[in-house]
C-alpha cells in the first residue's frame, strides 16, 4: 500500500468525505448531456473563482480610499512586479464571466430547462445575473478613475427619480453629501463583502439543486414535460440509459473550462488592465465619462429615450424584466423544451440579441453627443470652401467658430448629434435655414441670440452651397403660385 | 419526573431561548440600522450647505462665464480630490450673478461651456442649454442648476455642499429655469 494512499484512508476514516464525493462525482446523467452545450455553466464557476484568487491577490495593494484608490491603482500598474497582470486578469476576468453568465443563460433557456421540476433552478439563477452584473458594476467603481466618478454621478441621478425616496435613495447610496470617500468605502463593502457572499451562497444553493434534480436532458421535439409524469421519465434517462458524470461527461467541462482560463490569460497579455483613465478630480472637466462593456447599451438608451419617457421606463423597465424573467418557469412550466418547436422562443432570444448588440454598438459610436473638439480639429473639407464666395466663406469661418461641427457633420467628419448638412440645401430652402438657425427647433439650440444678422446671413449662404452640383436647389413651390409665376406646376 | 415532563421542558427551553435571541436581536438591530441610515438621518452633521467663498469678484469679468472651484464644505481627510467641485460662474452685468453646476440636469455628467456659440454642453448624453442655463435641446428636463449666491465686500459667495440630482435639487433651484 503506498504512502499516499495511506495517508488517503487516514483522512477518510475521519472526514468520511470519499464515498459521498465520489458518489456525486459518478451521479448518472442523461447520455446525450455529455455535449458542448452543457460546459458553460462549469465555465462561469471557474471565472468566478478566477474573480476570487485575483480579487484577494489585488486587494493586498489596492486602498479603498477616495485620495488614494488611484494612487494604488498606478502602483498596481507600475510599480509592483506584474501588478498589471493580476489587474488585467480580474478586469478581463469579470468581462468573460459576464459573457458566460448570458450564454449560459441563453442555453438553459433555450433547451427548457427551467420548466418543471426546474423552476427554482432558473430563478436562483436570475439571481445569480444580476449579482453578477452587480458585481461588474460596482468592480468598475473599484477602478476609481473618471469614468467611476461620474458613472456614481449617473446612478446617483437615476437613483433620485425613484419618487419619495429618490433623495435618501442617493444619501444611502453615496454616504454623504457628495461623490467621495463614503461612496468608495460602501461600493467597497459591497464588491468584496456583501455581493460575492451572495454570489456564493446562490451558486452553491444553484449547484445543489443541479445534482438534486439532475441535468437537464437534451430536449427532443415531441418529448413533451407533464407535471405527472416528468420525474419517471427522467429517472428512465438517467438510470436506465444514462451514463456517470464523471468521467464521461466531466471531460468537456474540465476542457473548456480550461480553455476559458486560456483565453482570459491571452486577453489579459495582449490588452493589458483597464485603465485607470483620468483621475477622479471633479473639477477636470475636459472628460466624456463612458460605462464598461456590458453597460454601454444602458448608454444609448439613456441618450435614446424621449425625455418624458426616461424617468419611467427606467425606474419600471427593470423591474418588469425581472418579474418576467422569474415568472417564466411559472407561465411556461410544462411543454415543449426542444427550440424547434418554440418560434416564440427563438425570435425573442434574437430579438434581444438584436436590440441589445445594436444598442452597445451606438453605445461604442456615442452619436448622440456633440463631438466638442470637431470645431476646431476637424476643418471644412475643401471641396466645400474651393471657389466659392467671399461671403459663403465668411459662413464657413462662423460654421467652424459657432461650434455647429461638433453636432453636424460635414464629409462624414465632425459630430452625428443632428443630421449631416452635405446636402441641406437640397432639403431647406433660404427661409427654411434662416428660421432653422434661429429658432433652432427639433433638439436644435435656438441661435438667433448668438448670431448678428450679418452672421446669420453668411452662414445661411453658406449652407446654401451645400448641395451635389448636378442637383437642384429646395425651391418655395407655394411661393410662385403666390408670385402668380406658374413655376410651381409639377412637372413630369 | 416524567420523560413526558421533560419534553415539554426543553421545548419551552428552546421557545424562551428563540423568544431572549430575538429581543436581543431587535435591541441590536435598532444601532445597526441608525448606523446605516445615518447618512438619511444626518445626526451628526448639522447641514451639509453652507456659505462658500468663490474669490474676488474680479475673477469673474461682466458678460463672460468661468469656470470656478472651491472645496466641499463637509469632507473627510481621505476624500482627496474628489472635496474639490467644479461650478460655473456667469457673471450677467456685474449686479447679476448666475451660478450652475456643474452637473447636468439629466444625469449630472460634467457641462462644457462653450462661449463661442454661448452654450453648455453635455458630453454624455449631448444635453445643451442656453447660456442662462436654459434647457436648449437633448435629453435633461430642465435647465441647469443653480446655487443661491451672495457678495460681500467684493466675493462671491454661494450656498453649496450637496451635489444636486434630478430628484432633490430643492436647494438648488434659486432662480432656476425649470422647462415643462
Amino acid at each position: 500500500m503506498g504512502l499516499i494512499q495511506r495517508v488517503g484512508e487516514w483522512f477518510d476514516l475521519r472526514l468520511q468525505l470519499g464515498a459521498p464525493l465520489r458518489e456525486t462525482a459518478e451521479h448518472p446523467v442523461p447520455r446525450e448531456t455529455a455535449s458542448w452545450f452543457y460546459v458553460f455553466g462549469s465555465a462561469a464557476l471557474t471565472c468566478f473563482m478566477l474573480q476570487i484568487v485575483t480579487g484577494i491577490l489585488l486587494a493586498l495593494i489596492y486602498v479603498p480610499s477616495a485620495g488614494e484608490a488611484w494612487n494604488s491603482l498606478q502602483t498596481l500598474n507600475h510599480d509592483i512586479s506584474l501588478g498589471w497582470f493580476i489587474r488585467a486578469l480580474h478586469g478581463w476576468g469579470s468581462n468573460f464571466m459576464v459573457a458566460i453568465v448570458l450564454i449560459h443563460m441563453v442555453q438553459v433557456f433555450l433547451f427548457g430547462a427551467y420548466k418543471f421540476p426546474r423552476e427554482l433552478t432558473w430563478i436562483v439563477g436570475v439571481f445569480l445575473l444580476l449579482v453578477t452584473l452587480g458585481m461588474a458594476f460596482t468592480g468598475q467603481i473599484m477602478r476609481f478613475d473618471q469614468d467611476a466618478y461620474w458613472g456614481l454621478g449617473i446612478g446617483a441621478s437615476i437613483a433620485s427619480r425613484v419618487p419619495v425616496v429618490g433623495p435618501w435613495a442617493v444619501s444611502l447610496m453615496l454616504g454623504g453629501p457628495i461623490i467621495a470617500g463614503a461612496a468608495l468605502s460602501r461600493f467597497f463593502a459591497l464588491h468584496v463583502f456583501v455581493v460575492p457572499g451572495l454570489l456564493i451562497a446562490f451558486v452553491g444553493v444553484h449547484l445543489l439543486m443541479v445534482l438534486k434534480l439532475g441535468i437537464n436532458e437534451w430536449p427532443m421535439p415531441g418529448r413533451v414535460v407533464r407535471r405527472a409524469t416528468y420525474m419517471q421519465e427522467y429517472r428512465e434517462l438517467t438510470h436506465k440509459q444514462g451514463i456517470p458524470f464523471a468521467p464521461n461527461a466531466v471531460g468537456k467541462d474540465i476542457l473548456f473550462s480550461g480553455f476559458i482560463l486560456l483565453a482570459i490569460v491571452a486577453c489579459a497579455i495582449h490588452f493589458g488592465p483597464f485603465g485607470p483613465g483620468g483621475k477622479p478630480d471633479p473639477t477636470i472637466i475636459q472628460t466624456a465619462p463612458r460605462p464598461d462593456f456590458f453597460f454601454l447599451w444602458l448608454y444609448a438608451l439613456l441618450s435614446l429615450l424621449p425625455p418624458s419617457a426616461e424617468t419611467p421606463i427606467l425606474l419600471i423597465g427593470p423591474a418588469v424584466g425581472i418579474i418576467v424573467l422569474l415568472a417564466l418557469p411559472f407561465v411556461a412550466g410544462e411543454g415543449e423544451k426542444s427550440w424547434k418547436r418554440r418560434p416564440i422562443a427563438v425570435l425573442t432570444i434574437l430579438l434581444i440579441a438584436v436590440a441589445l448588440g445594436t444598442m452597445t454598438h451606438l453605445g461604442q459610436h456615442t452619436p448622440w453627443s456633440p463631438v466638442m473638439n470637431a470645431w476646431s480639429s476637424e476643418p471644412i473639407p475643401s471641396q466645400y470652401v474651393h471657389g466659392r464666395t467671399a461671403l459663403e466663406r465668411r459662413g464657413a469661418l462662423i460654421f467652424q467658430a459657432k461650434q455647429c461641427h461638433n453636432c453636424h457633420s460635414l464629409d462624414d467628419r465632425g459630430g452625428q448629434r443632428g443630421p449631416a448638412l452635405d446636402s441641406v440645401a437640397l432639403r431647406l430652402t433660404e427661409d427654411q435655414l434662416i428660421r432653422q438657425v434661429i429658432q433652432g427647433g427639433g433638439n436644435m439650440p435656438a441661435y438667433g441670440k448668438n448670431l448678428s444678422p450679418a452672421e446669420t446671413t453668411a452662414l445661411v449662404a453658406f449652407l446654401k452651397t451645400l448641395r451635389p452640383a448636378n442637383q437642384a436647389p429646395a425651391r418655395d413651390a407655394s411661393r410662385a403660385v403666390a408670385l402668380g409665376t406658374g413655376e410651381s406646376v409639377a412637372r413630369p | 419526573m416524567s420523560s413526558q415532563n421533560g419534553v415539554s421542558r426543553r421545548a419551552m427551553m428552546v421557545k424562551l431561548g428563540l423568544l431572549f435571541n430575538g429581543i436581543v436581536g431587535t435591541f441590536l438591530a435598532v444601532p445597526i440600522v441608525r448606523y446605516l441610515l445615518s447618512p438619511v438621518t444626518r445626526e451628526k452633521k448639522s447641514a451639509y450647505e453652507s456659505w462658500l467663498s468663490l474669490g474676488a469678484l474680479e475673477k469673474f469679468p461682466a458678460g463672460q462665464t468661468r469656470l470656478a472651484t472651491y472645496r466641499n464644505p463637509v469632507v473627510n481627510s481621505w476624500d482627496g480630490e474628489t472635496g474639490d467641485i467644479a461650478c460655473w460662474v456667469r457673471n450677467v452685468d456685474d449686479q447679476d450673478f448666475q451660478i450652475f453646476a456643474i452637473n447636468c440636469a439629466h444625469l449630472g455628467c460634467p457641462v462644457r461651456w462653450f462661449p463661442q456659440s454661448n452654450l453648455f454642453m453635455c458630453p454624455c448624453h449631448g444635453g445643451a442649454y442656453y447660456q442662462d442655463g436654459s434647457r436648449a435641446s437633448g435629453p435633461p428636463e430642465r435647465g441647469l442648476f443653480q446655487y443661491p449666491y451672495k457678495i460681500e465686500q467684493g466675493t462671491l459667495l454661494i450656498k453649496a455642499g450637496e451635489m444636486p440630482t434630478p430628484g432633490r435639487a430643492a436647494n438648488t433651484t434659486h432662480g432656476g429655469t425649470t422647462w415643462a
